[in-house]
């Protein structure tokens, strides 16, 4: 799939958002006042500007608001709906602690919920997808929420809850790699499949439709060389996991602090880029492209 | 419906109205309906075309190329104006001059040519439809020197058909794809007929009737095709006599056939090898029931195959004698030719077998009457279903001429040809040889020529030569170097007339023909050629160029004065039985273009230039008595032209005594409009029991004299024995008068052999074929026609470039993968450009897609355009000339019979480039686009 | 309407014969042309005349090279657009209800003044079936020409999409494959149509008919059985030929010599 930036931004950070409301939600950090309003400000423009760059991605943004009519069967429509529930009801709870010194548990609880909704909605977004293959499992979403909760205790300042997620976010990455990489062969979808045409042989595609390129091949086939995907896995695993567990694990310090959560905004950007690039759509099975 | 789905119109509006005309998208010409509606500006815009159902052409279908005409007619290449050039040749640089100063121009340049020496103008038309027309003026210009594009295409097909039965493929013939069951194909045949091939294909598929292809390339109609045999190129001729081989030995012949309609039973006289005639010149054979001598069509007579006439102590002997003496030698034996032909003898035995099958057991009585020729009545038509189509793929090589007549005869042996399920002629063919003008040339200043230009030579006295034995016409047309070139020999005119050899001349005009690119052989020698200049005087060599194109193609940069023409929705056409037509095998047709919508630009169409121009030169038949001009426009001349009493270029609703009637009569002032209202064609059915046997069929004959296609009633012979040829073998052997130069004299008599043969193809022997093993072949995809297609923003989509298609084993050999480059050489020149792999292809041919590589700036494409980043052209392999052989000569890389274009000779060899250049190589620098580029974006929509 | 309907009156498709289609792209350009002057907006190109030229096709021409275990590698075409699955996972993905599956005819279509272009669509769609124009931002993709099928300004005959009208070799049918006794309906049973990457789930309504079996023609080393010689040499041939003579019809027996 083409990396689009605006996706991977959308996908990072209102992952990051919506984790760090969900701790708010319920009372990580238990702050008030200015500090409370610094973190609800960080998660709303991180959930909102992800929000926000994900409209970038609209042909038509200003139609937007069509995108909240069809719950009944789009993941997408969900997501909508619960992010923008998410973020009122999170409103109003976060009203009550910056303003009212308040903590409105079960707002507050329902926030936490709507919240990592959110997150999983997101996620079945791009799981749902039968035609992309190494999304089409239910790792994609642990994945989604791993990360949303180990970057929201991060940001949450919730080191000792932070340390733990993110080892597990990081095995749940190494897994979804591991699995991942054999989603293509498992799905069934071949060349042969595509065409109908294995009982007579091999198939392989010969001249494209077009010498030109087309929406379907600049959207569906990018491909990402072995050697470096490689190498951003492991780029991806140190900043995302390891740097921050170890900088958790230093005498606490406000700079180590800000390394753990910048590495790990970094790691998850890395993590994401290599999940839409790598993320073969059986399209290009067609075009005897991944 | 369900209250959250949209309400849909099902019924939009789809046109104001359909106006119905000829595509011109490439050179079949379908109908096609052009839907109109009235744009912003309330002009009527071309909103969508789509095939005409009531054509007989296509009936409704069409191409990708005819669908994306809209985008011909929009296309930012259109010329806008008539140009004088004001830079160097090739720059591109011109200046936008009137319709009156141009045809001023061009009048002063060829008015004194006229006057002093018609021949120092070569006017050569390309992929022109007109050419009844255009020939009709030069004939009347007094020039020697006309011709259109066949001889670089496919005349080796056509001349080999005519000589043999009176017609080829395409315009002259079909397969009867109601009734044959087995149908095969040679070569590449994609770029003619396509959309009835198609359509044909199509309708033996769902009978379920088999298709053997024989390609070296497994792609288009091959493809779907059931059998692919993959043959190494140019030896298609040595496989067919293989088949005959086979055919022959098993009896599987048809010999009441061969002695009824064919020349097999006429005797030929052993001392000169002619054919044996009586005194009014008829064909002599023995009625096997009486054992005598006779004419041939003599009522009553069974000619005999088999006896042989002994006179004055010397045995003559019919032809299929000759044949049986040489086809059933062990040197057409399938072991003997497999490995030339990479084909197993196995293999080759299966399909003649197969042939012999379907040919023999599957045979079956239509219930017909029908009278022959000599009186005879039969009660049923006897069906042959096994038909064969072929067109370039086998034309196009220097055994290319003796290639097609083995097919040809073949077909003949079989039975075959017009007989239900086999080959069906389409009016106004068959039509021998024999009938047909002979060439002529005779010049004499201010007069036209003494008649047609082209034509069929019957022997060397018919050759276009001038009384010291050189050339007559610039393209060395009926020389002994090739003396049955049937359609002149385009692609050498620009060479010899900078060779000076056989003579310089004055002024080139040129319609429609790309020869500064890819339709000339050598593109980089042609364009230095017509860029060269005389050292003495600092002229060019070729003093005047004048060019008439639609579009801003390459070679529009290396003419003097351009003529701009129309797109093909903006002008008059006439589709001419005169001229290359339209017909099916059961009827008779013609068709017009007209202009369906008006041209934006100061721009007219050529004809009619011609017919201004014709006038202002004072041409007979361009002038009325008093000099004014004859005809105001091409329009004009296609209604009111009469080419002999009666006969005039559309045959259709035609003024006579009772009022209109079709095929002969007046001219009709109504008769385009009557064209237009009948949707732009005129068809006239043949009779049943007139459908089949045409050449023998009186009840054809006389039908066909009824139309005007013949004046009397013309049965003939099929000649499996092609007598002129013998006659020019005979004057190389030392008989007669007109003898061939000593250099020529061997390869006559070799090649001019009035019985098929096989020899390699001639640059086998001119190159080291181990140092050049491969052969290199192009073919034309069938979403694109020649150049045109680049132009067009739908169909260079689909085309944009074209990899060079090699064989695994050659990928593998040279250490090759997809999207590598390579550098691919011939004795001649040699190109840097990307490959791809393809398995179903012959072990030792590579191949491209043709005419897609593009010059920079030209055809209104940006610089960086894939066609010139990554496309190529072969052309820059291919010479016109042989390798020099030391002897000083100029040898043509051509046909000897026929001078054909032996663009698929080729011999290559292949390495892969070490760094991959910027650009497919060679690289020419840019020309000036005289019409810009085109927009960056488009969004074709007329409705409101 | 972004659910599917659970049965639809009609099942319209097409049937596309892989053994007759020879590549031509007829049938592409055919569709670019009534598309783009009918059903929404027009089909656009960019970079028309420059160095990257790509415009909004909703039906395109692949071909591939098939290599059997034993014999010569075959060449297919293979004409592909949107086969308006039962299952359709374009429409059930779409947020704002303009993809939709029409209930009387099955035809799969987006409704432009709904679609925000987010692309879903074309990710959930197996197939490449669906563009997402880049002027118009929003999701184009093959109507069966329902504004053809249906249409009373067209003769009855012309009433079918433009690809199967103008398709010259006949490969592409249109028909109801709910049907069982239509004419697609049978053409798919006679010859044994299938979908495309049945483990999609999709359920395509369009069916691809097989090439049938390829060089198959039997091959002889020496004794074909239509080609038994009747002689060995050009003497013996005469001598077949003169007796096979006498047997012509009109001929008396016995012939001169």
């Amino acid at each position: 799939m083409h990396p689009a930036p605006s996706i991977i931004l959308f996908t990072t950070l209102s992952g990051l958002g919506f984790g760090l409301l969900a701790f708010l939600g319920i009372n990580m950090p238990g702050s008030t006042g200015f500090i409370a309003f610094v973190f609800f400000a960080i998660a709303y423009v991180l959930a909102v500007g992800g929000l926000l760059f994900s409209t970038f991605h609209l042909g038509h943004p200003e139609r937007a608001l069509k995108a909240f009519s069809q719950w009944r069967s789009s993941w997408l429509s969900r997501e909508g709906i619960c992010a923008v529930a998410a973020l009122i009801v999170m409103a109003i709870y976060g009203f009550g602690r910056v303003f009212m010194d308040q903590h409105w548990g079960l707002i507050g609880g329902i926030g936490a919920v709507l919240s990592l909704a959110t997150v999983y909605t997101t996620s079945m977004i791009y799981a749902q997808l039968k035609t992309v293959p190494r999304w089409h499992m239910p790792l994609t979403s642990l994945l989604f929420m791993a990360f949303s909760l180990a970057g929201g205790a991060l940001l949450a300042g919730q080191v000792q809850i932070a340390l733990p997620l993110l080892i597990v976010a990081g095995i749940v990455q190494i897994a979804y790699w591991l699995l991942g990489d054999k989603r293509l062969a498992q799905s069934g979808s071949t060349l042969e499949s595509a065409t109908g045409l294995g009982h007579i042989g091999k198939v392989k595609a010969f001249e494209p439709p077009h010498t030109g390129t087309n929406y379907l091949m600049r959207e569906f086939i990018h491909v990402v060389g072995r050697k470096h995907a490689q190498k951003l896995r492991i780029i991806a695993l140190g900043l995302g996991f390891v740097i921050p567990v170890i900088a958790l694990l230093l005498p606490f310090g406000h700079m180590l602090a800000l390394v753990a959560v910048l590495s790990h905004v970094a790691g998850i950007f890395v993590s994401r880029w290599l999940f839409f690039a790598q993320a073969e759509h059986v399209v290009g099975l067609y075009y005897g492209k991944r | 419906m369900p209250k959250d789905q949209p309400t849909l119109d099902l019924s939009p509006h789809v046109s104001d109205e359909v106006r119905k005309t000829t595509c011109y998208m490439c050179a079949c010409r379908c109908g096609i309906n052009v839907h109109m509606k009235e744009g912003p500006d309330g002009k009527q815009k071309v909103a969508y075309i789509e095939g005409n159902k009531d054509h007989p052409v296509n009936k409704g279908v069409l191409c990708a190329k005819g669908s994306a005409g809209i985008m011909q007619v929009n296309a930012p290449s259109r010329l806008k104006a008539p140009l004088k050039r004001v830079g160097p040749r090739g720059s591109g640089e011109f200046e936008e001059i009137s319709w009156e100063e141009a045809l001023t121009i061009a009048t002063e340049w060829l008015a004194p040519i006229r006057a002093e020496n018609p021949e120092k103008l070569a006017f050569f038309t390309g992929r022109d439809q007109s050419q009844s027309f255009t020939s009709f003026w030069a004939q009347h210009f007094g020039t020697p020197n006309y011709a259109a594009h066949g001889g670089f295409c496919s005349v080796n097909m056509a001349a080999a058909g005519i000589y043999t039965m009176g017609g080829a493929f395409w315009e002259f013939g079909q397969p009867d794809w109601d009734y044959t069951k087995l149908f095969m194909l040679f070569g590449v045949a994609e770029d003619h007929d396509s959309n009835p091939i198609k359509m044909g294909i199509g309708k033996i598929k769902k009978r379920g009737a088999k298709i053997i292809g024989v390609n070296p390339i497994r792609t288009g109609y091959n493809a779907v095709a059931d059998e692919w045999v993959g043959i190494t190129p140019g030896t298609d001729g040595l496989f067919i006599l293989a088949l005959v081989h086979e055919l022959m030995k098993a009896g599987k012949i048809d010999l009441e056939y061969l002695a009824q309609y064919t020349n097999a039973p006429v005797l030929v006289d052993s001392e000169t090898g002619l054919l044996m005639r009586d005194e009014a010149g008829k064909e002599l054979v023995i009625d096997r029931n009486t054992g005598k001598l006779t004419p041939f069509d003599q009522k009553g007579v069974r000619p005999d195959l088999s006896a042989t006439h002994r006179h004055a102590g010397v045995t003559h002997k019919p032809v299929f004698h000759l044949m049986a003496e040489r086809y059933m030698s062990e040197e057409y034996a399938p072991e003997a030719v497999a490995e030339h032909c990479g084909i197993s003898a196995e293999r080759i035995r299966g399909i003649a077998n197969e042939i012999a099958r379907v040919a023999f057991e599957e045979s079956f009585e239509l219930d017909q009457e029908w009278t022959d020729f000599r009186g005879e009545k039969h009660k049923t038509m006897t069906g042959r279903p096994v038909s064969f189509h072929s067109m370039r793929g086998i034309s196009a090589h220097s055994n290319g001429f003796q290639t097609c007549r083995s097919l040809h005869v073949l077909q003949i042996l079989l039975g075959t040809v017009e007989v239900p399920g086999g080959f069906r002629f389409k009016p106004p063919y068959p039509k021998p040889a024999t009938i047909h003008p002979k060439p002529h040339y005779g010049v004499t200043p201010g007069k036209p020529l003494d008649g047609p230009h082209l034509g069929f030579v019957h022997g060397p006295e018919d050759l276009a030569l001038k009384p010291d034995g050189t050339a007559a016409r610039i393209d060395k047309a009926f020389t002994w170097d090739n003396p049955m070139s049937a359609h002149g020999m385009m692609h050498m005119v620009i060479s010899n007339a900078h060779a000076g050899d056989p003579y310089k001349i004055d002024t080139l005009f040129m319609y429609m023909a790309n020869m500064a690119w890819n339709s000339s052989m050598n593109t980089r020698g042609v364009i230095d050629m017509l860029t060269d200049k005389d050292e003495a005087t600092g002229e060019y060599v070729i003093p005047r160029i004048i060019y008439s194109d639609a579009y801003s193609s390459e070679m529009v940069a290396y003419a003097d004065l351009i003529l701009p023409d129309t797109t093909y929705l903006e002008r008059h056409d006439c589709i001419s039985l005169l001229d290359r037509p339209i017909c099916e095998a059961d009827a008779a047709a013609d068709a017009i273009r007209w202009p369906v919508i008006e041209p934006d630009r100061d721009v007219r169409g050529f004809q009619s230039v011609l017919c201004e121009l014709g006038a202002r030169l004072d041409l007979p038949g361009f002038i009325n008595e008093d000099g004014s001009q004859k005809y105001a426009d091409y329009a004009d001349y296609i209604t009111n032209h009469i080419r002999k009493p009666g006969i005039g270029p559309l045959a259709g609703w035609r003024m006579g005594e009772k009022g209109l009637q079709n095929g002969r009569g007046d001219p009709n002032e109504a008769q385009l409009d009557a064209y237009i209202e009948n949707g732009g064609f005129f068809v006239e059915h043949i009779p049943a029991g007139a459908n089949y046997y045409k050449p023998w069929n009186m009840a054809y004959q006389e039908w066909a004299v009824g139309m005007g296609i013949i004046d009397k009633p013309e049965p003939y012979l099929f000649q499996l024995y092609v007598e002129p040829m013998r006659k020019f073998q005979r004057a190389a052997e030392g008989h007669g008068e007109r003898q061939p130069p000593e250099h020529l004299r061997e390869r006559v008599k070799k090649t001019m052999d009035p019985l098929p043969i096989w020899y390699a193809p001639f640059e086998d022997s001119a190159v080291d074929v181990n140092e050049y093993p491969v052969h290199a072949l192009t073919q034309r995809p069938m979403a694109m026609y020649h150049s045109w297609g680049s132009q067009n923003a739908w169909l260079r989509q689909i085309h944009g470039h074209n990899p060079l298609y090699l064989p695994t084993n050659l990928m593998q050999k040279h250490g090759l993968k997809d999207e590598d480059w390579a550098t691919v050489s011939s004795t001649h020149g040699s190109i840097t450009v990307p490959v791809m792999e393809m398995a179903a292809l012959n072990a030792n041919t590579v191949w491209t897609w043709n005419a897609i590589g593009k010059r920079k700036g030209a055809w209104a494409l940006e610089e960086d355009a894939p066609e010139v980043t990554k496309g190529f052209l072969l052309n820059h392999l291919i010479h016109e000339l042989l390798p020099p052989k030391g002897d000083g000569l100029r040898w043509s890389n051509s046909d000897p019979i026929t001078g054909q274009a032996a663009w698929f000779d080729l011999r290559v060899k292949i390495a892969k480039a070490a760094t991959p250049p910027s650009e497919s190589q060679p690289a020419f620098p840019p020309i000036k686009s005289p019409v810009g580029t085109g927009p960056k974006e488009l969004k074709w929509q007329t409705k409101k | 309407m972004t659910t599917l309907p659970t049965s639809t009156q009609k099942k319209l498709g097409l049937v596309i014969d892989l053994d007759t289609c020879v590549g031509c792209h007829a049938c592409v350009v055919s569709c670019k042309g009534w598309n783009t002057e009918n059903y929404g907006a027009p089909l656009s190109d960019q970079d028309p005349y420059g160095g990257d030229p790509s415009g909004t096709f909703l039906n395109r021409v692949h071909s591939y090279e098939v290599q059997p275990d034993e014999g010569a590698a075959q060449l297919i075409h293979f004409p592909k657009s949107c086969l308006h699955c039962e299952d359709a996972p374009c429409v059930t993905v779409c947020p704002t209800g303009a993809s939709y599956k029409r209930v009387e005819d099955g035809i799969v279509l987006v409704n432009e003044q709904d679609c925000i272009g987010c692309g879903l669509c074309a990710w959930a769609c197996p197939y490449g079936a669906r563009e997402m124009d880049a002027s118009e931002k929003v999701m184009k993709k093959c109507t069966l020409c329902v504004d053809r099928i249906y249409n009373e300004n067209l003769p009855e005959e012309d009433r079918q999409p433009a690809c199967v009208r103008t398709c010259p070799s006949g490969a592409r049918h249109f028909g109801d494959l709910a049907d069982e006794t239509s004419d697609v309906s049978i053409l798919v049973a006679e010859r044994g149509g299938f979908d495309l990457m049945p483990e999609m789930g999709t359920k395509p309504v369009n069916q691809y008919l097989p090439p049938r079996p390829k060089d198959t023609m039997e091959e002889f080393n020496i004794l074909a059985p239509y080609l038994e010689p009747v002689a060995k040499d050009a003497g013996g041939f005469l001598g077949w030929l003169d007796k096979a003579l006498d047997k012509l019809p009109g001929n008396s027996a016995g012939g001169a010599k």
